[in-house]
């Protein structure tokens, strides 16, 4: 238990934990935002996992094509949003069961991009960091929010500027409304469906430049575990947030910091068994979730498909 | 279909003559079957024309590929056994997924519980001594007690603190296929003990002993383990439970209004707990069938064993609509496909083409229902609207 405790102590005093929890944090956050605002349409984004591996495939393919990060993060992004526009139209026009749509979906994204990432091989390099010098030399934690690669700081306008699209805009409010009550929103002269699939498109948007942002700027290089199940647990963020963008972005953080912690615990010199390290970000969103869960309440007709005259 | 939509015209008899007058005139059934089975058909052909298309667009020869994939599945001699072989813990899989997808409530966890199953009928069946049937029956129960319990923790949080079982099972995964490497590193669990013919430890437990072996049918060549006797049986059983038990009709309801389910009586966390457990053993035993079948990893368990059966047989259950005889049907072409990957290295193109096909033919299968539907709900409120 000591040893423990002290591994516990050597992992918060390393700057490298921080910096790691922010990168985490960040990939998160980038699918989260989108899948707030498509959950709170109605819809439950289970191909979030292959938006984000996705637009990881392109950004790799864009960078090996034009050698330009940002050229990449637009091809991630693209790809981002033709994901999305299976789901949307797939579930939100022929009104298919999300679940099955999402899930082929995932497989699909993922047979093409290991079948391409074979054939092609996409050559790719991370993208520089970007540091704003006097901030980054704060101990521990300047490193984690001031000395990042640069396409990292993208997700901090996207979380003001998804919240006044949600809580702020005409659109916002439709959206909300659609999620809560289709049936109401539909007599008030609101396109249910239509709204629905534009904010699948802004899952899409934003969780494409996430798996952009994961290749380009995280790691450098794809390959197919690269996402590893981070859209789920995006997903989980957003439950465990109760559907609040503050919450959400606080889910982000903590699971971010989960999946730094168990990269780091080795790195400090402390042996754990590696397989229940890496189920650890696993279990501990489950735990969370069990208890934040209850207090907290969905979207009323999420998951629910919208036919007009059915309810 | 039909079944699923709530009349609209639900006014009365005496309204309908006129009604049927002025609405457009109902097409009869026969042309109705034929649309659809033509609607079907040529989504098929369109998702196998995409499929062709990648093929082709990275330098492939896609007649090569259609031709691998036929010889692996069907063709070559002893591959239908083998194709067989692949398909009964599909069915099982999907047969489970059929209960609880009819009760409302979403398992897509197959995969770690196929991998629970198969560790714990593992452990079962290396170290239990005695009668081999006696093992094989311990093992299978085993099996299924194991895919219960790791679905039971899903149904257990949901009703217990209302947490999304789409999440939990979705994260139960990877936790089981952490759970089962670890176990694959312990000698007291689940690792082969060190033997002089084996130069490395790596992770991978005893074969299962000749005895705790399901014996295996032969047919001109192609040979498949028993169960897939046991399979087809199931199969007739889940059948009769949805269309002849109260049991059945019980899940029916709390699936299609949880609040009329209520109102007459039909506890849901009851029900839904038991569709899930059933669900959860489905895929437990499907994983000790593909353990103690021999057609997956040789009688030995390894990381990774599971091997994305649990994911196919769940879209094998969601494209078959949760349709028994649609899913034996259903599991046996994409087993076939799975087969057929194998003989794809001879063509040049990577394997991962065949989860291309299998992803784009489930996404195309999705098509013609919806469309069938929406057109159904279009007659049906133009017929409302014509009568009033």
């Amino acid at each position: 238990m000591g040893g423990f405790l002290s591994a516990i102590g050597d992992v918060v005093t390393n700057d490298v934990t921080y910096s790691g929890a922010m990168r985490f944090a960040a990939l998160l956050a980038f699918a989260a935002i989108g899948e707030t605002i498509a959950e709170k349409a109605g819809t439950l984004n289970i191909s979030l996992e292959g938006m984000v591996l996705g637009g990881a495939f392109a950004g790799a393919l864009g960078m090996h094509l034009t050698e330009s990060v940002t050229l990449g993060l637009v091809f991630a992004t693209a790809v981002g949003v033709v994901v999305a526009s299976v789901q949307a139209n797939m579930s939100h026009r022929l009104t298919a069961n999300q679940f099955v749509v999402g899930l082929a979906l995932n497989t699909l994204v993922l047979g093409i991009a290991s079948f391409l990432n074979t054939s092609i091989q996409p050559v790719s390099k991370a993208a520089h960091r970007f540091e704003i010098k006097p901030l980054s030399e704060i101990p521990l934690v300047g490193d984690a929010f001031f000395n990042q690669p640069w396409p990292l700081y993208l997700v901090y306008p996207m979380i003001p500027a998804a919240w006044w699209l949600l809580y702020r805009t005409r659109w916002g409010l439709e959206v909300r409304a659609v999620g809560e009550n289709p049936q109401a929103a539909d007599v008030s002269g609101i396109d249910v469906n239509k709204r629905r699939r534009q904010s699948v498109y802004i899952a899409g948007l934003t969780s494409g430049l996430g798996g952009g942002y994961l290749v380009l700027g995280q790691i450098g290089r794809f390959e197919d575990a690269i996402v590893g199940g981070q859209g789920f647990i995006a997903i989980a963020a957003v439950i465990f947030g109760g559907w609040t963008m503050r919450g959400v972005i606080g889910g982000c953080v903590l699971f971010g910091t989960v999946n730094s912690f168990r990269l780091t615990l080795p790195t400090v010199g402390h042996e754990l068994n590696s397989e229940l390290l890496s189920a650890a970000p696993f279990v501990v969103t489950i735990v969370t979730v069990t208890f934040f869960a209850y207090r907290t309440r969905e979207p009323r007709a999420l998951a629910q498909p919208f036919v007009r005259g059915l309810t | 279909m039909s079944s699923q939509q709530p009349q609209p015209a639900a006014e009365g008899p005496e309204t309908a003559p006129t009604a049927s007058a002025a609405a457009p005139p109902a097409p009869s059934r026969l042309r109705e079957a034929g649309e659809a089975a033509a609607m079907y058909l040529g989504c098929i052909v369109a998702a196998l024309i995409v499929s062709a298309v990648i093929v082709w667009a990275t330098g492939g020869s896609w007649q090569a590929v259609f031709s691998a994939l036929l010889d692996g599945s069907l063709r070559a001699p002893g591959r239908w056994g083998e194709t067989i072989g692949i398909a009964i813990p599909l069915v099982v899989v999907a047969l489970g997924t059929a209960i609880n997808g009819r009760a409302g409530v979403v398992n897509i966890g197959q995969e770690g519980q196929v991998m629970m199953g198969s560790a714990f009928a593992a452990y079962v069946g290396v170290n239990m001594g005695g009668p081999g049937p006696v093992v094989i029956v311990c093992l299978l129960i085993v099996g299924a007690l194991a895919g219960a319990m790791w679905a039971g923790i899903a149904s257990w949080l949901l009703y217990w603190r209302r947490v999304p079982e789409v999440l939990t099972t979705l994260l139960l995964i990877t936790v089981a296929s952490q759970a089962t490497g670890y176990a694959l590193k312990v000698d007291w669990l689940l690792l082969a003990p060190f033997r002089e013919d084996r130069s490395v430890r790596n992770q991978v437990s005893d074969q299962l002993p000749g005895g705790v072996r399901l014996p295996r049918i032969d047919i001109w060549g192609n040979d498949f383990p028993i169960s897939a006797i046991a399979v087809v049986l199931m199969a007739v059983i889940v059948f009769l439970l949805f269309r002849r038990s109260v049991w059945g009709f019980r899940l029916r309801m709390l699936g299609r209004n949880p609040r009329t389910a209520q109102r007459a009586g039909v506890s849901t966390v009851k029900y839904g707990t038991t569709a899930m457990l059933i669900s959860g053993a489905c895929a437990g035993v499907a994983g000790a069938m593909m353990l103690s079948g021999g057609d997956f990893g040789n009688y030995r368990f390894t990381p990774g064993f599971a091997n994305n059966i649990g994911w196919e047989g769940l879209l094998v259950a969601l494209v078959a609509r949760s349709h028994p005889v649609g899913i034996v049907i259903v599991a046996f072409s994409f087993a076939g496909l799975r087969a057929g990957s194998g003989f794809l290295a001879a063509t040049g193109v990577e394997r991962e083409i065949s989860q291309v096909v299998l992803a784009l033919l489930v996404l195309a299968l999705l098509v013609p229902p919806a469309i069938l539907f929406i057109r159904q709900r279009r007659r049906a409120l133009s017929a409302t609207r014509d009568r009033t």
